[in-house]
């Protein structure tokens, strides 16, 4: 358009081309997001629904499988299964503790005491992924073998002999009892509690001891009223990263547990896998999973985290 | 902490600081009578901080004696120390609201009832009506100046003996920071607590403190009131870093009760009392006379000057207006850069850049010092600071 041109005419073709590219602008969030809405609704929301409506269905492989709003299903599928929903939580429950008891000190070391130290430690927490996940609980068949020098001490310092009393292991040995258990799950997920504890940790500025010190507070009151509640976002993501998929977990109790110790996870797999018996499999991933989520949201408003900066 | 009221200065005895090879404080004598309003001045790394912490208990001196009063408190770690400080970055307690911050002392001492401390306190600091009612706000959710009043209030409810204060208005604007000082200075003066406060702001340090330490390389160069420091300057450093000095080398014609020197051809007097060393007759002498006390006049009026005062020929380099005064830069063949201030009172519309001009002050405004420092020392930093 030239300057001589009439007002009316000069602007009527310069608002379109204006238009269509801040209308281009404002798709680009949205392309963006394109690959990981894909990927979340083949790899997420279709299998959800597939296992609904399996969750749903009667029938028999032979005969195959119709949707008949079948919910009595989940009924019965829960209160066969009780035990191992209990089980499953108990142990999830315990090694979660266990992984806090054991990752706290360690998270705190690295994050304040390592000095030049701490980066070769943090790679060590990290190695153990560095081999397979199933590998390395085997090699806990091997340590917790009967007879092995492991078991043989703590049968020889009495050990044994408490947890045989709390009925977590039977006579001297432990492979193939709920100890073992714990302890496999316990070992597999404690990176998970370690690393966001390390680095809620990590964050807090040191000045902040100074300040508690200089304040009167003696170094354990330091930790309870200033270190502790300033790390609780680690210590809540530490503890949904390790008990959520300890809960689920199966190959533990397959390896390291006997018919006694089955979890929630066996019992799925072996009717997916063994019985196929497909309906039920899926109720109970459902259960598991409202389980989970009930007991997450519960966990998340006690810990009261958004509380925190 | 149960001796509160118990009466006592600050004496801190050879104290010092190594880290491996380096020193970051030389032995140390130095102390700070009870109620005084004591600062310590000086560059970044200057030890002054490293000072501060030593009497909080933070650091561990590596020789010397800390101690409160009549107790030596040198070994004691920071929670047994009757002893609060205003950390540089508040350090205020991220999850708590600031009723808890406040309180944090006194709850670690076992007070149940804290509310009307905490209450007195947010009034003693001015943080206003509203921080007194609920729902208390959360550090973050505070401005910085806010901050800052928390941090002081956090501090000075467990009345201290001592309150120390590390570089507390580092963060504010400078408004802000002119306001705080006065109102530090009021809290102090309400309180009566002495307060060590760490600074490397030397208008900061003479608006507040009663007596100031200039602190240079790990070592104490000059002690005394904001005044004294400012007209008696012992070193370079201090004349240089404590405002602005005009230093002028020159060599010692006599001596005796007036001092005479000459520099360049002019011969300057001052009295001996106020040489920092002995001058002895052949002998070099830095003569230093501060900016404001310099009149300038044009070179055609030199026979206006009172017989007896101190003069010096020059051309103007460089003049600012500033308002309140006008800043002038003189070429002299005495010293390449002498600054001189002078009140705008009536100007002279003949001063200005090329001029050739007379300067002259009284003797007595004249200090000298040892010419063996570097005439350079502390400028640089006012620089930085500035």
């Amino acid at each position: 358009m030239t300057a001589t041109a009439a007002p009316p005419q000069a602007e009527a073709p310069a608002v379109p081309p204006v238009h269509r590219a801040s209308l281009k602008k404002r798709l680009i969030p949205y392309w963006l997001l394109l690959p990981g809405i894909v990927w979340l609704l083949v790899f997420f929301v279709l299998p959800m629904v597939y296992q609904a409506s399996t969750s749903v269905q009667t029938g028999s492989l032979e005969e195959g499988f119709k949707v008949t709003w079948h919910f009595q299903t989940y009924w019965d599928a829960f209160t066969e299964y009780l035990p191992q929903f209990l089980r499953s939580l108990a142990y999830a429950g315990t090694a979660t503790v266990l992984c806090l008891l054991l990752g706290y000190p360690l998270a705190y070391l690295i994050a304040f005491k390592a000095g030049r130290w701490r980066n070769l430690l943090l790679v060590l927490v990290i190695a153990p992924f560095f081999t397979s996940f199933l590998i390395r609980t085997l090699a806990w068949k091997t340590i917790l073998a009967d007879g092995g020098p492991v078991v043989a001490v703590l049968d020889k310092i009495g050990f044994l002999d408490v947890t045989s009393w709390l009925g977590i292991t039977e006579g001297s040995r432990v492979l193939a009892t709920p100890l073992a258990v714990v302890c496999g799950l316990t070992y597999n997920f404690l990176p998970f509690m370690i690393l966001p504890l390390y680095t809620s940790l990590e964050r807090i500025d040191t000045r902040l001891h100074e300040a508690a010190g200089d304040l009167y507070a003696t170094p354990a009151t330091v930790f309870r009223k200033v270190t502790f509640p300033l790390s609780m976002p680690g210590v809540v993501s530490g503890t949904l990263l390790t008990f959520i998929p300890a809960s689920g977990d199966y190959v533990n109790a397959e390896l390291l547990g006997s018919t006694d110790t089955r979890m929630i996870g066996n019992v799925i797999q072996s009717q997916y896998l063994r019985i196929l018996d497909y309906p039920t499999a899926a109720a109970l991933s459902f259960i598991l999973m409202a389980i989970v989520l009930i007991m997450v949201t519960v966990y998340i408003r006690r810990a009261g985290t958004e509380d925190l900066v | 902490m149960t001796d509160t009221t118990a009466s006592g200065d600050v004496r801190l005895a050879g104290i010092s600081k190594h880290y491996g090879s380096f020193t970051a404080v030389h032995p140390l004598d130095l102390t700070i009578p009870q109620g005084s309003f004591f600062a310590l001045l000086g560059a970044s790394g200057c030890g002054k901080t490293t000072t501060l912490r030593m009497i909080a208990g933070l650091e561990e001196p590596s020789t010397g004696t800390v101690s409160l009063g009549e107790r030596e408190v040198t070994h004691l770690p920071p929670y047994k120390r009757p002893v609060n400080t205003v950390f540089q970055s508040y350090a205020l307690f991220p999850h708590m609201d600031i009723f808890e911050n406040i309180a944090f002392g006194l709850r670690r001492r076992g007070i149940k009832s804290v509310k009307k401390q905490v209450d007195e306190m947010i009034d003693l600091v001015q943080l206003g009506e509203h921080a007194r009612k609920k729902p208390h706000k959360k550090p973050h959710q505070l401005s910085g100046g806010q901050q800052q009043r928390v941090a002081v209030a956090r501090a000075l409810i467990n009345h201290p003996q001592v309150l120390l204060l590390d570089e507390p208005l580092g963060a504010l604007d400078l408004k802000l920071r002119r306001q705080m000082q006065l109102e530090l200075k009021r809290i102090q003066t309400e309180v009566g607590i002495t307060f060590v406060h760490v600074t490397h702001d030397q208008e900061e340090a003479m608006t507040m403190a009663d007596t100031v330490a200039v602190m240079n390389g790990g070592r104490v160069e000059q002690l005394g009131a904001p005044a004294e420091l400012y007209e008696n300057p012992r070193t370079t450093f201090v004349a240089n870093f404590l405002g602005t000095s005009n230093l002028i080398e020159a060599s010692v014609e006599s001596t005796g009760s007036d001092v005479a020197v000459s520099a360049s051809g002019a011969i300057l007097r001052l009295p001996a009392a106020r040489c920092s060393t002995t001058p002895r007759t052949g002998g070099k002498l830095l003569v230093g006379v501060r900016p404001e006390k310099i009149s300038l006049v044009p070179a055609e009026d030199e026979h206006t000057i009172a017989a007896g005062r101190n003069k010096i020929t020059g051309k103007i380099a460089d003049s600012s207006f500033i308002g309140v005064s006008t800043q002038y830069v003189i070429d002299s063949p005495v010293c390449p850069e002498l600054e001189v201030y002078v009140q705008n009172i009536e100007r002279d519309a003949r001063l200005v850049p090329g001029a050739d001009v007379v300067l002259h002050w009284n003797p007595e405004h004249t200090f000298g010092l040892d010419a063996a420092q570097d005439i350079d020392a502390g400028i640089e930093t006012v620089e930085e600071s500035a």
